[in-house]
């Protein structure tokens, strides 16, 4: 191979390369049903720490995407601090996960609804992508293995909190 | 003694903006500098409810006296670095400048050597000499065509 074609190779596969990072980085598809949860740290909405999912191995766990600004958000919190209050002794848990939003609205959104499950911070967004978000709010029902068991693409609210989630809990109603 | 105060008025004349545009900062500057994380777009350009309320926290910073860093970086903090709508200059962000600057002078120099070849190809002497015009039965031809449009 001449030397010329050698660069108009190599130029090829960067054009190419970059298209395909460029499509990487746009996030791939909303996680499924057996797919494991990505377990990075994120930093906790209140106090300094941080904590990941992998914190929760051998939980239930619900996570769900929100953000201060959503009003979806707002008209499911209620029913998933309810939630929480019913099943928390028996080995679940909700995780908040607020994503593009200012940490004080997110505060005082917490506060405003009483929310009493542990809060992460998402601030780029960089979570919610690696779960295939395409907005908030969003459920993820993930086992005590870290695996997605059910997915909720939109606000949940009791009916199916009871109807779908309950029954897979420790102890739940099938 | 007036030579005192003009030598202040104009000192006051330099100085004054200058230290003006270091500690003043405004929305509609910011704006320009700062994405709308969540509409993907300039904050200059977002109607959202999540850009009037990224509006309402710079408008707090600025009345809190902060500069124009001073609230971008609290923005970093609260979004990212992906809120800055020209990326920061160190880390992989700096390939957003690097990259073309590089593209540009590889570019460059393609062209540079293409035109050079050329160059050279042309005048090289490799080639057959131009041809002086028609010989033979062609130039014959060519006479009797031209004696037919002759006035």
């Amino acid at each position: 191979m001449s030397a010329r074609s050698l660069i108009a190779v190599l130029g090829v596969l960067a054009v190419v390369g970059l298209l395909v990072f460029g499509l990487a980085s746009k996030g791939g598809s909303r996680l499924q049903v057996g797919d494991t949860v990505p377990t990075a740290p994120l930093p906790q909405l209140e106090g300094g720490g941080s904590e990941s999912l992998a914190d929760y191995k051998g939980e239930w766990v619900l996570v769900n995407f929100w953000a201060s600004w959503c009003l979806p958000c707002r008209a499911e919190a209620p029913a998933l601090e309810e939630f929480q209050h019913q099943h928390s002794k028996s080995g679940f848990t909700v995780v908040g996960i607020d994503t593009q939003d200012l940490s004080d609205d997110a505060r005082a959104f917490v506060e405003r609804f009483g929310l009493s499950y542990p809060q992460l911070r998402d601030a780029d967004g960089d979570i919610a992508d690696e779960y295939g978000t395409t907005g908030v709010p969003e459920n993820f029902l993930v086992d005590p293995t870290g695996k997605v068991r059910l997915v909720a693409a939109g606000p949940v609210d009791e009916e199916y909190l009871q109807k779908e989630v309950a029954p897979l809990l420790p102890g739940g109603r099938s | 003694m007036s030579r005192l105060v003009l030598l202040l008025g104009v000192a006051l004349a330099v100085l004054a903006p200058a230290a003006a545009a270091e500690g003043d900062a405004s929305l509609t500057e910011i704006e320009k500098q700062v994405m709308c994380p969540v509409c993907g777009t300039l904050l200059q350009l977002a109607e959202s409810p999540q850009a009037q309320r990224e509006r309402a926290f710079i408008n707090r910073l600025i009345d809190e006296g902060h500069s124009e860093e001073e609230v971008k970086d609290a923005l970093v903090a609260e979004y990212g670095d992906e809120v800055l709508a020209l990326p920061p200059g160190s880390g992989f962000s700096l390939s957003a400048y690097v990259v073309p600057i590089i593209a540009f002078l590889i570019a460059a120099a393609a062209l540079a050597i293409g035109v050079l070849r050329w160059r050279r190809g042309g005048s090289g002497g490799t080639g057959a000499p131009p041809s002086a015009g028609p010989t033979g039965e062609d130039a014959d031809r060519l006479d009797a065509d031209l004696a037919r449009y002759d006035l």
